[in-house]
């Protein structure tokens, strides 16, 4: 193997020396993946069975006493794995070289470079004079690489967006789609047999083929589009609605397909085919969201029962939705629509019982999967492009993607016109627009092409050159333009997912006020069956399948909870010494809210009544042994079990200290909380991939291990404004009627004021009190020397 | 569909249809709704309201409730409650629910919008001191999670504390130790729920209702 040479290049070249590094490395990598597998394997098969028989044969004259090999060369015992582990490797490293150009990422949708390398690699290999290895073939597609995407998709499927626009979503999937292969399909067939003068090939082109075509060619593929409108970060419902309308056309596209490749053969379609057809449509979308909801179910159950084998929980999730997908996949049914089935199903139950680290693996994995295979696919389209057997033909392609254009508009505004008529709020034009152009053709379509025989499809290349064209059309044209597009017709963009408290009860609210008003009014409406479902769901399904206390928890106070832990790991993480990007700043502090009792305010001179040293060593031994956790690393690994979780074990833990705490003190006054999430800037895909919810926008690097560290820093002095403060334990000894928060010193008194929003004693930062107020940073400063962790 | 009246040429929907902006054929339903529902007297009290069974099951329904006899829905910048409300009163709160026109200026979907956060503003505000009270939301964050079996009255109080001094720092900045923020006017409460697109959410179809064959 050649030896990584990316670190010699001279000093002088500085700062780049690690990205040149980089780019080497890439080069390198593509290199080799290129020629040593192929160098080594040229015909892998037939050499490996010479050497089966040389070995035969020399085991029989073995006598002959050969030099003891030191170092041997056994590529093909490795083979397989090594050249997909190398495909892996190359599409990562190209992610992380995309980002190391400056300008690219924002002009140029990350699809299109993929692509474009898929290309070159493709022509690398050519070159070399190797086959290139038929990597889109049905079976790694379809079952290696798609579901990943998919699961991700379903896990994570905005329900209640999904939801309130499915009749849109399902006019523009089924009829959307149905309208595409049929216009298209008959269109190419007129078209066909129009050509007057020369009769050349196209005339052999019989309907049924190119209903056949029009059909594989006619479905927006949810990989294009995930993979374009993750950068576009458009509103929330034109999202909803092509990324739905991707997911469930898969059920229409499988029994077309079907009904097409196999009555090609016969020649004609009868109406009973037809109404075959209509129930297979049926059988097929419904079986697959059966078969997923049945999974989803087991899923959930299994991990009621996971509290004491926290660590194999991501296990379940996975291999349950996997299995949906090769179950429906067995019984030919809609494989894509029993995986989304699947997710959406297990996703409330399965997090109300999973420990928070399972979660984050689960989200982490699920996007790394999604984010690899997304490469790879786009990688291996290009390659596959190179690789042909293309059969370019001008007439047939160009008027394939004219009419793909053409009918995707037609249809898209004809169904508007009659959804509307449905619709509280209405599509506009720009929404239609972007409905319409956002429909990208992707690798489900080649892949479907790729499966066709050639016995039976003699136009097959054919097939596939326009199928190849319409989709590097769809990703290079529409998918390069639409970011200026949007922003030329100031669609509206994504909200900043701000999900604060307050929403979250109006939300509920509303959803209260509006079953309520329909109740009124008699109207057994959307509101009314949704509160049905919750009330059914709340009352049965949810003791089945939510291990203990969890299940009685209303969705308030478990959004409350969530987003109580969500900032307690955001600082603790962030080691308190971080700016959190703060929402807004502000003084408001709780004593600003509570109504003020007799007398008022005069914290500042007032003594603190010191409180008992006993009393104060007990918070400290709770605060050390809860945060000590939280810093330690990993130190002896154990594969069978994990370091005690704080936050879910010791969760209700401080839940029970904050208990006694209630019990032990006579007055205490709550703790309250500042919950507002600040909202994360939006940044590229791989970014918002990379970075999920709940990290840490901007992390420090960790303190030295040994490093005790001090409470004041972490959480009594939190730097960012918007921070909450975690420990439910320590309550607030009620000296004052204002916050004052413990003052977590040796008892050598009151260093003074604690009064919140005293920002100009130093750091800028603390401008925000939050409820545990800090002990005010100038008098402390000699002070938080002395480690509160003694 | 023999319930409905014939309702072109009737005077008082001509009135009725102006002022809310319902169709002849919505007010006709509704017309019919109001009857079912008092029984076909001139006015409905809060009991006809309390029979509805489906509104057995609702936290809020004493809110909702109430804000029928709230005056200050009914358009006409009264105050105080009414004991019972005729049909031209039950129109104009069902009014607030009516969903916006496709085309619309800007103004007029930002006074709709108004319109529609007012209303909730009602509904929270009991007292009518133009302020939502810590305790007034307090309750309300109560009254949602009252049918809950694990009530926990303080992570309810903590929930609505939280909510409270939200509002606090989007709206006041800036504040002193001392100051005291009296509570949620009306001017924060649409600046609190700015992002929360109202006017494509609080909203009911009118249309498709012949209710008298579907309920009690």
């Amino acid at each position: 193997m050649p030896s990584r040479t990316g670190s010699h290049s001279p000093t002088g070249i500085g700062k780049s020396l690690p990205e040149r590094g980089l780019l080497l490395l890439m080069v390198l990598v593509l290199l080799e993946g290129s020629v040593i597998p192929l160098g080594a394997a040229s015909s892998p098969d037939t050499s490996h069975q010479k050497n089966v028989d040389s070995h035969k044969a020399e085991g029989e004259k073995n006598h002959t006493k050969k030099a003891f090999p030191v170092l041997d060369l056994d590529y093909h015992h490795i083979q397989t794995p090594f050249e997909i582990s190398l495909w892996v490797l190359l599409a990562s490293v190209m992610k992380l070289g995309f980002h190391m150009i400056p300008r690219l990422p924002g002009i140029v949708p990350e699809s299109c470079l993929l692509i474009t390398v898929g290309l070159l690699v493709g022509g690398l290999i050519k070159l070399a004079g190797e086959k290139v290895p038929p990597v889109l073939d049905s079976q790694l597609f379809f079952l290696c690489l798609l579901p990943p995407i998919i699961l991700d998709a379903g896990y994570f499927l905005p329900i209640r967006p999904f939801m309130e626009n499915l009749g849109t979503i399902l006019m523009f999937a089924v009829v959307g789609t149905l309208w595409n292969a049929f216009f298209i399909g008959g269109l190419l067939y007129a078209v066909c047999q129009i050509q007057p003068a020369n009769p050349n090939e196209l005339h052999q082109l019989e309907i049924l083929p190119c209903l056949l075509f029009g059909s594989i060619i006619s479905a927006v593929d949810p990989v294009a589009v995930l993979a374009v409108f993750e950068e576009i970060h458009i509103n929330e419902l034109l999202h909803i609605l092509v990324f739905g309308e991707s997911l469930l056309n898969d059920a229409v596209t499988v029994v077309l397909y079907h009904l097409f490749e196999e009555y090609s053969a016969a020649g004609t379609v009868t109406v009973l085919d037809g109404f075959l057809g209509i129930i297979s449509f049926l059988v097929v979308s419904l079986g697959g969201i059966l078969v997923g909801a049945i999974y989803g179910i087991l899923a959930a159950f299994t991990s009621r029962f996971t509290s004491h084998t926290r660590v194999i929980e991501p296990l379940f999730v996975f291999v349950y939705s996997y299995m949906a997908y090769l179950s429906a996949e067995m019984f030919h049914l809609s494989g894509i629509m029993a995986l989304i089935a699947c997710g959406a199903v297990m996703r409330p139950y399965v997090e109300a019982n999973i420990s928070h680290k399972s979660h984050t693996t689960i989200k982490y994995f699920l996007k790394m999967w999604s984010s690899v295979s997304e490469t790879l696919i786009f990688i291996f389209l290009g390659v596959a492009t190179v690789d042909g057997p293309h059969h370019w033909n001008w007439t047939f392609v160009t008027v394939t993607v004219i009419l793909c254009l053409v009918s995707r508009v037609i249809g898209v505004v004809g169904l508007t016109c009659v959804i509307n008529k449905f619709r509280i709020v209405k599509l506009t034009t720009k929404d239609q627009f972007i409905v319409a152009y956002g429909g990208m053709r992707g690798a489900i379509a080649f892949s479907l092409g790729f499966l066709l025989k050639k016995e039976e499809f003699p136009m097959r290349e054919m097939f596939l050159t326009a199928i190849i064209t319409v989709i590097f059309f769809t990703v290079f044209v529409q998918g390069m333009t639409i970011k200026p597009l949007v922003e030329l017709l100031a669609v509206k963009k994504k909200q900043e997912a701000k999900r604060s408290i307050n929403e979250e009860i109006h939300t509920q609210f509303l959803d209260h006020l509006l079953t309520g008003i329909e109740d009124i009014c008699g109207h057994y409406g959307h509101h009314h069956w949704k509160d049905k479902l919750n009330r059914f769901n709340k009352k049965y399904v949810k003791k089945c399948l939510i291990a203990g206390e969890r299940s009685k928890e209303p969705q308030l106070i478990a959004f409350y909870h969530k987003m109580e832990m969500k900032q307690a790991i955001d600082l603790v993480e962030s080691g308190g010494g971080v700016n959190l990007p703060s929402a807004v700043p502000s003084t408001v502090s709780m004593q600003n809210i509570q109504p003020k009792k007799p007398p008022p305010a005069k914290l500042v001179e007032k003594a603190l009544p010191k409180m008992t040293k006993g009393r104060e060593e007990e918070i400290r031994q709770i605060l050390r042994s809860n945060l000590q956790k939280t810093r330690q690393r990993l130190r002896s690994y154990n594969r069978h079990t994990l370091v005690a979780d704080p936050y879910e074990d010791g969760f209700s833990e401080l839940l029970i200290k904050k208990q006694k705490m209630i019990a032990l003190e006579k007055k205490i006054k709550d703790m309250n909380y500042y919950l507002t999430v600040p909202a994360a800037p939006p940044d590229s895909p791989t970014m918002c991939r990379a970075r999920l919810a709940s990290d840490p926008q901007s992390y420090s690097s960790k303190p030295a291990m040994d490093r005790v560290p001090t409470i004041q820093v972490d959480l009594a002095s939190p730097q960012s404004p918007d921070s909450v403060n975690l420990m439910d334990e320590f309550r607030r000894v009620d000296q004052q009627e204002e916050d004052q928060g413990l003052t977590m010193k040796a008892p050598s008194g009151q260093s003074g004021p604690n009064r919140p929003g005293e920002a100009d004693r130093g750091r800028e930062q603390q401008k925000l009190t939050r409820c545990l107020s800090d002990p005010g940073p100038s008098a402390d400063e000699e002070e938080e020397e002395e480690p509160f962790l003694p | 569909m023999g319930a409905l009246q014939s309702l072109p040429g009737k005077p008082e929907y001509v009135d009725l249809a102006e002022t809310t902006g319902f169709s002849f054929e919505q007010i006709g339903i509704l017309h019919n709704r109001f009857k079912q529902l008092s029984h076909n007297e001139e006015t409905l009290l809060r009991d006809h309201f309390n029979k509805i069974p489906d509104l057995a099951c609702n936290p809020i329904r004493l809110q909702i409730i109430e804000a029928f006899f709230d005056r200050r829905n009914f358009r006409q910048n009264g105050e105080g409650t009414v004991g019972e409300i005729g049909f031209k009163e039950f129109l104009m709160v069902m009014s607030h629910f009516k969903p916006p026109s496709l085309h619309m200026t800007q103004e007029q979907r930002e006074s709709i919008r108004r319109d529609k956060l007012r209303f909730l503003f009602n509904m929270h505000d009991a007292d009518n001191d133009g302020t939502i009270t810590l305790e007034e939301y307090r309750h309300v964050v109560e009254e949602l999670l009252s049918f809950s079996e694990a009530l926990e009255k303080d992570t309810a109080k903590s929930i609505a504390d939280a909510a409270m001094l939200e509002v606090a720092s989007i709206s006041m900045g800036h504040m002193e130790p001392d100051e005291f923020y009296e509570g949620i006017t009306f001017e924060h409460f649409l600046k609190l729920l700015n992002g929360f697109e109202i006017e494509s959410k609080m909203n009911i179809r009118f249309l498709n209702m012949d209710t008298t064959t579907l309920c009690k």
